[in-house]
């Protein structure tokens, strides 16, 4: 499909033992799908194998960004070809300020030598900041160092935001936040959500889909989906508990 | 490789092969292989030194004959030094030229494709450029030179300003001080004599370039500045020289004076091919109320042993050691600094990164001597290394010696590791695994380079890119 990122029959393994036993998702560009599931479940293995981390191995099925398969590709190749993955737990770049960061991966993009113009890039960056509400001295710290769990998320979605990648998955974006970070990365998400982006927003937590209200949700079991369904479909798995779908799960 | 073809590769810009290009030999001195007494007298002779020189020299050789390579402390590698395979003087004539216009064309072009020309219109106030032996290049800045600034290389200062050279030339570094310092001063060419005069505050950088071109050399330049009260000075020197399969040795004696409430910041970023020794002594001798200030970055070579040191001479006198090291692949950095406390209210700060890549190895050697009669020292001492992969390695030798009361004393060390999960998340953002080693490297090393000269922060980081993107398999 020309404008949707596919995953048909992915199965990936670690060290070995498979967690994803044939995943099938479909995400059109524009809409909002939520991935609901236990912990153990396989969902951030799925980030990951999207994105191309080097600890999973793909056994079988295909990954598809608007048609083209990304799996075999480095995960700068994925990034750059649209892919972007909001991590669970971000990694500290010590001395690296957000700024400078954001701009090396922006120019990443670019071709060699054509580098983005200090004040093209600081205008767009402020525009985002003040969209995301953020504040201007944000970007002057060193990339997730000591940063509290909302700071590094809201630095997730400050990049998403930046990039402007065609596909987003948003990997548990809820853990460790408390109810203002919740309120403010949502915001985010939201402010971002456009006929011109897919987002895959992966939780735990039905919380998370007051803020960000899906158009699909699906629910994830032992590394497989097992049921998808209107946002509604998230109240009730909250209700009902994850033991209603287990039951699902085809022997 | 390097004797007939022309090795140039045009295509490639200057920054993407980092200094690997050399081309045809044509010397017009040669003093050939080997070191004996006659290699002396035929440096001698094509250098028209005086007779004060020829007799420092020969006695410089015979110290040299005499002490042992220093492999009970350092690299047994030394010992594939074999020092009677190298040529020790190649020039194309004594004097370096005022323009380059004048200088011979392969010359002139290698120190374009460097950038130095470059560099020397927009910032510098003076530049000397040494290929192999000699300078090819020499000149400063009319209006600095009106100010009795002295900027030329060794071989006139000591011709045309003896009784400058003279008085310090060897008082810093003692001929003896070690097997290189003595190799040195057997076989010195080129370098920097520098004088500043008194109250002469010298606005931009003096740059000296040193160049390699010849397979199987050895480069000695010898560099002798002195500030003189109150003045103040900024010197920079890179290097480069191309890849050969033997082995280059450089090893230069660098000796500066900052006399009293004088400022001197000596500055060097080196980019050795994989294939150079590089062992170096530099040392500075600090009077009253006076700064010196090393700042180090070794990037390249086979093995670099060098420790910059401030002899803090003068009560509060000032030193300090700014120090950059990257061990790639192959590659020994063993660096530090020395600072020794010989009056009261001196102070003393060494800050020392390294970086290890892959097999790279990074030492740092630290040498801290407050004596017990010393009344009000500080010396502050800061060793940090990033290891990128597994097998790097990185150890770390400080030897603080402080006796008696009311000095105080200061060491920080810290190891921390680029992870595999951090490469990921950065690439994640769309940067090679090289760019994103790359900027770690740079974060790294971030807060000291803030207190770089622009100019040099910018070389340093550009010199960084290169060598983390050819260090990705």
């Amino acid at each position: 499909m020309k404008n949707a990122l596919e995953i048909k029959g992915l199965k990936a393994a670690i060290q070995g033992t498979e967690i994803l036993h044939g995943l099938n998702l479909t995400i059109p560009k524009g809409e909002v799908h939520a991935i609901m599931g236990k912990n153990g479940s396989g969902k951030s293995t799925l980030a990951k194998v999207m994105a191309g981390h080097p600890d999973y191995e793909v056994t079988g099925g295909d990954v598809l960004l608007d048609g083209k398969t990304i799996l075999g590709l480095e995960p700068d190749v994925r990034a750059r070809e649209g892919l972007f993955l909001a991590f669970q737990y971000p990694s500290e770049i010590p001395g690296v300020t957000i700024a400078n960061f954001m701009r090396a991966a922006l120019n990443a993009r670019r071709p060699e030598g054509q580098e983005i113009d200090a004040v093209e890039y600081y205008n767009e960056l402020y525009k985002k900041m003040d969209l995301l509400k953020i504040d201007r001295a944000f970007t002057s710290r060193a990339v997730n160092d000591g940063f509290s769990g909302g700071e590094k998320k809201k630095n997730e979605i400050l990049q998403m935001a930046m990039l402007e990648p065609k596909y987003a998955v948003l990997d548990e974006t809820d853990s460790g936040l408390d109810i203002d970070a919740l309120k403010i990365v949502s915001h985010g998400v939201n402010s971002l959500r456009g006929p011109k982006m897919g987002i895959l927003v992966i939780t735990h937590y039905q919380r998370l889909l007051d803020y960000i209200v899906p158009d699909v949700v699906h629910v994830m079991v032992d590394g497989r989906i097992v049921k998808s369904g209107p946002k509604e479909l998230a109240l009730e798995m909250e209700k009902k508990g994850y033991d209603w779908v287990e039951n699902l799960v085809p022997a | 490789m390097s004797d007939t073809t022309l090795q140039e590769k045009p295509d490639l810009q200057i920054d993407q092969d980092q200094g690997n290009f050399s081309y045809p030999e044509n010397y017009a001195f040669d003093a050939g292989t080997g070191l004996t007494d006659k290699t002396i007298d035929y440096i001698c002779d094509a250098k028209e030194d005086p007779d004060w020189v020829r007799e420092f020299r020969k006695k410089a050789l015979k110290v040299f004959n005499e002490k042992p390579l220093p492999t009970h402390w350092a690299s047994k590698d030394l010992e594939n030094i074999h020092f009677d395979d190298f040529r020790y003087y190649l020039s194309k004539g004594a004097k370096p030229k005022r323009s380059w216009d004048e200088v011979p064309d392969d010359v002139k072009r290698t120190f374009e494709r460097l950038g130095i020309p470059e560099k020397e219109r927009a910032f510098l106030a003076g530049v000397e450029a040494q290929f192999d032996s000699e300078a090819a290049y020499s000149n400063i800045k009319k209006a600095v030179a009106e100010q009795g600034v002295i900027f030329v290389g060794s071989r006139e200062g000591l011709k045309d300003h003896p009784e400058i050279f003279k008085k310090w030339f060897g008082k810093v570094i003692p001929t003896a001080d070690n097997k290189f310092s003595a190799l040195n001063s057997a076989v010195f060419s080129g370098g920097s004599f520098i004088y500043v005069p008194k109250g002469v505050k010298v606005k931009h950088p003096l740059q000296a370039y040193f160049r390699i071109n010849a397979e199987n050399f050895g480069q000695f330049e010898r560099t002798l500045i002195i500030v003189d009260e109150g003045a103040e000075l900024t010197y920079m020197e890179g290097c480069t020289a191309p890849k050969f399969d033997s082995v280059t040795l450089h090893s230069a004696v660098v000796e500066l004076v900052a006399m009293k409430g004088a400022k001197l910041q000596y500055i060097t970023v080196q980019n050795w091919s994989p294939n150079v020794f590089n062992l170096v002594t530099k040392r500075g001798l600090a009077h009253e109320e006076s700064e010196i200030k090393w700042i180090d970055c070794n990037i390249g070579s086979r093995l670099t042993m060098k420790y910059p040191g401030v002899i803090l001479k003068g009560r509060k006198a000032r030193g300090e050691v700014l120090s950059i090291a990257l061990a790639n692949n192959g590659q020994h950095q063993d660096t530090g600094a020395k600072m020794i406390h010989a009056a009261d209210e001196t102070t003393s700060n060494i800050i020392s990164k390294s970086i290890s890549i892959g097999s790279g190895r990074a030492t740092y050697r630290g040498l801290v001597h407050i004596p017990r009669h010393l009344k009000g020292c500080k010396n502050n001492t800061e060793c940090d290394a990033l290891l990128i992969n597994t097998e790097s390695r990185t150890d770390t030798y400080p030897a603080i010696v402080t006796r008696g009361e009311g000095n105080s004393v200061q060491h920080e060390a810290s190891v921390s590791k680029v992870s595999a999960e951090q490469i990921f998340y950065m690439q994640q953002r769309g940067l090679s695994e090289g760019q994103a080693m790359s900027l770690s490297v740079n974060g790294f090393v971030n807060d000291l380079v803030r207190q770089f000269p622009m100019e040099y922060s910018v070389e340093l980081k550009r010199l960084i890119d290169l060598e983390m993107e050819g260090s990705v398999g």
